[in-house]
């Protein structure tokens, strides 16, 4: 209360601060900084301190491999990428299907969740092998593998999301002559969007690494095998650049599922509503 | 469609707990009733029971024909303490919930609860979503949400509670009008004394737990007097004396 003549409401000059362009630099600001800063100091040190570039290549030496070899990687980075968003896409639709499948028998879920609570435990890269015996050479021990990665977190979080709907909103629904699909569809359902949508965001993370060991396990392209083939010839710049590449996908991917969710569930996300916590 | 509800030798028991305490109560068709108590004496139980949300370990509930919670369920339509608005649907399709889920297309059920939110008020309010409304709004639109599930009898269970005192006062008068001309029979559960003696003809005090009933007033104020007048009428004072005591010992 410093002065009583100030409006509640300040207009134009909040208006301002409040744009769209200065939200991205307010987000993503300070995370490019530290990048720029971490690129930096990575440059100076190997000039520096005189690194030979097998053993760990500046940033320059990375990107002048980059452009030396557009059309390998960009040929490399294509077959990753469909390798990444197809397994992706068949992981979401498997751990949907079998996420609801858990939530409505509570016999299967019984069966099923410790089990697969174990199959985690399993290293899937020790697997990736066997997978390449039984599968060949071609995509289908690949999507086997980011299946496996990123179905987790999926068919966990559907569960828990279905699960999470307080009761009383099922009482209520019930003394609205609900049916059981009824109360699915309109509220265990949409509730559960938010937890299933964070469970695909982390699956987004995984499914580009699940790519590459995949690759690694026994293949002819993409950027996995990119990897190993320039490690053979110790053209360690080039290593780094398909790294890069990598996480660049697994960037750009969850960045998509991000901006998916704020479209899908606008609700669940700040705009004057509830916030995160849509069920209370 | 007007039964009464017939409730007979009605006992629960939540494991080793006895929750509530033999019970036996008619409730008359439109008949507004208040079941007042201390937290945990079992009234929302009994409330739960009436609805058909749960059978009681012991004794009957009878409505109309139907003597089993599945039968029950279809007469009653419960208003609950919170509003529980789903927070993805506007105010108008979250009170059309009841008619979208007996079959009706979307677009059908929107325009049948359009005008009842005109005529309460709330018309300005039809595409806000709830986090968009105030406390008080969003009980209303529960209410109506309740009320076009187009039951004949409507249970509330501290349908205020939540709310602040001045709006509490101002959808109590507000529900008061809304009842007027909708009669329902209505069962209110509710631990504020005034409440139950302004909005019902009838008041049930439980004990705590477990909850047995101490005693019943019968409250009846005309009801084209202002809230004002009534809560300060000696009439009105006696009667609550009354309830509040039964409600200490």
């Amino acid at each position: 209360m410093l002065n009583a003549e100030t409006p509640a409401v300040q207009g134009p000059r909040w208006g301002l601060g409040r744009t769209r362009a200065s939200n991205l630099v307010k987000s993503y600001g300070p995370a490019a900084v530290l990048v720029l800063i971490a690129v930096a100091v990575w440059e100076t040190s190997i000039r520096v301190l005189d690194v030979p570039s097998y053993l760990w290549p500046a940033p320059s030496v990375i990107v002048q491999s980059m452009s030396e070899e557009t059309d390998v990687l960009s040929s490399a980075t294509w077959v990753t990428l469909k390798e990444v968003l197809l397994g992706f896409a068949i992981a979401i639709t498997a751990g949907l299907v079998v996420g609801i499948v858990l939530h409505v028998s509570r016999t299967i879920r019984r069966a099923v969740y410790p089990i697969l609570i174990g199959s985690q435990s399993i290293p899937t890269v020790v697997l990736a092998p066997v997978l390449v015996l039984l599968m060949g050479f071609g995509i289908g021990p690949k999507l086997a593998v980011i299946g496996l990665f990123t179905f987790f977190p999926i068919v966990v979080n559907t569960v828990d999301g279905l699960g999470s709907v307080d009761r009383d909103y099922i009482r209520m629904m019930l003394t609205l002559d609900a049916s059981r699909w009824s109360i699915f569809r309109r509220v265990e359902f949409p509730a559960a969007l938010p937890l299933v949508f964070s469970g695909i965001r982390i699956g987004a993370t995984y499914a580009a690494i699940g790519a590459v060991f995949g690759e690694w396990a026994g293949s002819d392209a993409g950027l996995g095998y990119e990897m190993l083939q320039a490690q053979g010839r110790l053209d360690t710049p080039q290593v780094f650049a398909a790294v890069i590449l990598v996480t660049v996908i697994a960037v750009c991917l969850f960045a998509f599922v991000s901006i998916v969710e704020r479209l899908a569930i606008p609700w669940a996300h700040g705009n004057g509503t509830a916030g995160g916590k849509a069920m209370e | 469609m007007t039964s009464d509800v017939v409730i007979e030798g009605v006992r629960h028991r939540f494991g080793d707990v006895l929750a509530l305490e033999e019970t036996a109560l008619t409730i008359p068709a439109h008949e507004r009733l208040a079941i007042v108590g201390p937290s945990g004496c079992g009234k929302s139980t009994l409330l739960f029971a009436i609805a058909g949300l749960l059978e009681p370990t012991e004794g009957t509930i009878q409505i109309g024909a139907d003597r089993t919670a599945r039968g029950r369920l279809r007469h009653c339509a419960l208003m609950p303490q919170k509003d529980l608005l789903l927070p993805w649907r506007s105010a108008l399709d979250n009170a059309a919930l009841a008619l979208e889920n007996r079959g009706v297309s979307k677009h059908e059920a929107r325009s049948r609860a359009q005008p009842l939110f005109e005529r309460f008020g709330l018309g300005e309010f039809e595409s806000h979503t709830p986090a968009q409304l105030s406390g008080g709004m969003r009980q209303r639109v529960a209410f109506l949400r309740t009320l076009m599930a187009d039951k004949e009898i409507l249970l509330l269970d501290e349908p205020f509670a939540a709310l602040d005192s001045i709006t509490r006062g101002q959808m109590q008068e507000w529900l008061l009008g809304a009842l007027g001309s909708v009669p329902r029979t209505v069962v209110l559960v509710t631990h504020d004394v005034d409440e139950a003696l302004l909005l019902t003809h009838k008041i049930i005090v439980l004990s705590a737990r477990p909850g047995r009933i101490m005693v019943t007033l019968d409250t009846n104020f005309p009801t084209n007097l202002p809230r004002r007048e009534i809560v300060t009428s000696p009439e009105f004072a006696s009667l609550k004396e009354r309830a509040l005591e039964a409600l200490e010992c």
